[in-house]
C-alpha cells in the first residue's frame, strides 16, 4: 500500500479543530471548523454516556449480587473474558444491517461491550472483601441490602471502578466507528474522509485520543473520590 | 443521504471487495434482511482464507514485539523499584488512547499498512502484560526468595530460576487479556489497509450480515484457539500447579 498521507500534518489538522477548511477532496467547499467539533464531540461524549449509563444499570447490580452470595462465579468471570474476543467492529456492522441506525438503536449495543468487565469486576471486587468483615456487619444486625451497600461495595471501590473504567474506554473507543450506525461522533471525520480530508481524518484521530484520556482521567478522579479514606491509609 | 455518503466512504477504503462482489450477485444477497445465507457461505468461504492469515500477520508480530518490550519494561522496574510509577503511567496512556485514533496518528509517520497496525497493537499489549508481570513477581512470598538465597543462589538465579517460574500464572493471565482483546481491535485495521478479517466485516460488507458473521466467528474462534494454546503452555511451564492439584 502506498505510504503516508500528502496532506495531512499536525498542523493541519489543529487548524481543522478550529477553523473551517477546503479539504484536498471537496473542491472548495470549506469543512470542519470549531462548531462542527464541538458537535460531533458532544455527540460522541452523548452516546458514550447513555451506554455506560446502560452498563451500569445491567451489570453493576448482578456483579455486587452475584458476589455477595458467592454464587455464578464461572458465568460472572468467563462471562468477561469470552466477551473480550468480540469485534467491535462486527458488532457497530451488525447493528447497521440488522437492527437499525440511530442513537436508540448503538446505545444498548454499545452497552453489551461495557457489561463484561463491570460485572466481572463487580463481582471480583466483593469477592475479595474479607468475609470476617462480613460476618461482622451482619452481626451486628445489618440487612444483606445494606452489607452490599455500606460495607462490601465501599471496600470493593477500587475493583469496581476499575471495572467501570474499562468498561468507558471500551465504549469510547467503539463510539468512534459508531457513524457506520448513523450516530455522529467524532469518528465522522475519520470514517468520512472525502469528505473533511487528510486534515480531517488527523483531527479525528487527535480529538478521540485526547477524549479517551480525559475520560479515563475524569474516572480515576472519581475513583480517588469515591474510595474511603481508611482504604487510602493502607494503599499509602 | 447520509447513509449514501457513508457507503461511498465505505467502499473507498475496502475498494478490493467492493468492485469485486458487485460483479456476482446470489438469491439471497438480493434480500435485505436476510441475517445469515448459508449458500453464500458454502460458496464463498475460500475468500475468508487471505483475511485469516493476514489477520495473524499482524496479531503474531504485535503480540511477540508487545510481550518482549513489556517483559523487558517488567525486569526493569522488578530492579529499580522507582521506574514503575511512570512506566505504568506511560503504558497506560498508550493503553487508553483508542486504536483506531491511534492508527491514525501515526500515518504521518508510518503510512497505511501493516507496520502501522502491528505497533498500534503491540503498543496496546503493553500495559496489560506488563503489569501482570510485575504483580507476578511482587506477589513470590519473600520467604522463598529468602530460602532461595540461603541456598546460595545469585540475584540473577533467584529472578529466573525462582522469581519467574512463580509469577508465570499471572504472567499468562495478562497475555490470554492480551492475546484476546488484540485479535479483537485488529479487525479495525481494515481502516489503515492492513488487510485482516476486517475486510470482510468493512466496506461493501457492511451492508451483507452473512459476511460479518463469518469474519466474526472465526476472530472468536482464533481467539479461542490461542487461549487454549496459552493455557497449555501454563501447565506445561508450571508442573509443581499440576503435582498440588492431584
Amino acid at each position: 500500500m502506498s505510504a503516508g498521507l500528502p496532506f495531512a500534518s499536525f498542523g493541519g489538522a489543529i487548524e481543522f479543530i478550529f477553523t473551517p477548511q477546503e479539504s484536498n477532496v471537496t473542491g472548495g467547499k470549506k469543512v470542519g471548523g470549531f462548531d462542527k467539533t464541538v458537535e460531533l464531540l458532544i455527540g460522541q461524549i452523548e452516546v458514550t454516556l447513555l451506554a455506560l449509563a446502560i452498563a451500569l444499570v445491567v451489570a453493576l447490580p448482578i456483579g455486587l449480587y452475584l458476589g455477595h452470595r458467592g454464587k455464578g462465579e464461572l458465568f460472572a468471570i468467563g462471562f468477561g473474558n469470552a466477551a473480550r474476543a468480540i469485534p467491535e467492529l462486527a458488532v457497530i456492522a451488525l447493528v447497521a444491517t440488522l437492527i437499525g441506525v440511530g442513537m436508540g438503536n448503538v446505545a444498548p449495543v454499545l452497552a453489551i461491550l461495557g457489561i463484561p468487565p463491570i460485572l466481572t469486576n463487580a463481582y471480583v471486587g466483593v469477592r475479595q472483601v474479607d468475609r470476617s468483615t462480613v460476618d461482622a456487619a451482619r452481626g451486628m444486625g445489618m440487612s444483606e441490602p445494606a452489607i452490599i451497600r455500606k460495607v462490601e461495595l465501599p471496600i470493593a471501590i477500587p475493583t469496581v471502578m476499575g471495572g467501570i473504567r474499562s468498561a468507558a474506554i471500551a465504549i469510547v473507543a467503539t463510539a468512534t466507528i459508531a457513524p457506520l450506525a448513523g450516530v455522529e461522533t467524532l469518528g465522522d471525520f475519520i470514517i468520512n474522509r472525502n469528505v473533511y480530508g487528510e486534515n480531517g481524518l488527523l483531527a479525528g484521530a487527535i480529538l478521540v485520543a485526547l477524549l479517551a484520556l480525559a475520560l479515563e482521567g475524569l474516572l480515576a478522579l472519581l475513583q480517588r473520590r469515591l474510595t474511603s479514606d481508611g482504604l487510602k491509609v493502607k494503599t499509602a | 443521504m447520509a447513509s449514501v455518503a457513508l457507503l461511498a466512504a465505505a467502499g473507498e477504503v475496502g475498494g478490493d471487495f467492493f468492485r469485486e462482489r458487485s460483479s456476482d450477485t446470489l438469491p439471497c444477497q438480493a434480500k435485505p434482511n436476510e441475517v445469515f445465507c448459508f449458500d453464500w457461505a458454502k460458496e464463498n468461504i475460500d475468500r475468508f482464507g487471505t483475511p485469516t492469515v493476514q489477520h495473524l500477520e499482524i496479531v503474531v508480530p504485535a503480540i511477540l514485539i508487545g510481550f518482549v518490550v513489556a517483559f523487558a519494561l517488567a525486569l526493569l522496574a522488578h530492579r529499580k523499584r522507582w521506574l514503575q510509577p511512570p512506566l505504568l503511567a506511560a503504558t497506560g496512556v498508550l493503553y487508553t488512547i483508542p486504536s483506531i485514533a491511534f492508527f491514525f496518528l501515526l500515518l504521518p509517520v508510518t503510512g497505511f499498512g501493516r507496520d502501522t497496525a502491528i505497533i498500534v497493537l503491540a503498543a496496546y499489549t503493553l500495559q496489560i502484560i506488563y503489569r501482570n508481570t510485575i504483580l507476578g513477581l511482587a506477589n513470590v512470598p519473600d520467604s522463598v526468595k529468602d530460602a532461595a538465597r540461603g541456598m546460595g543462589l545469585t540475584q540473577r538465579q533467584i529472578l529466573w530460576k525462582v522469581e519467574l517460574p512463580l509469577a508465570v500464572p499471572e504472567i499468562i493471565a495478562g497475555l490470554r487479556v492480551a492475546v484476546v482483546s488484540t485479535i479483537a481491535i485488529a479487525t479495525l485495521a481494515v481502516l489503515i489497509s492492513a488487510g485482516g478479517l476486517g475486510t470482510q466485516m468493512y466496506g461493501a460488507n457492511l451492508t451483507f450480515p452473512t459476511s460479518i458473521i463469518i469474519a466474526a466467528a472465526i476472530v472468536i474462534l482464533m481467539a479461542l484457539a490461542f487461549d487454549v494454546i496459552l493455557l497449555a503452555i501454563q501447565r506445561f511451564a508450571t508442573p509443581w500447579r499440576r503435582a498440588a492439584q492431584a
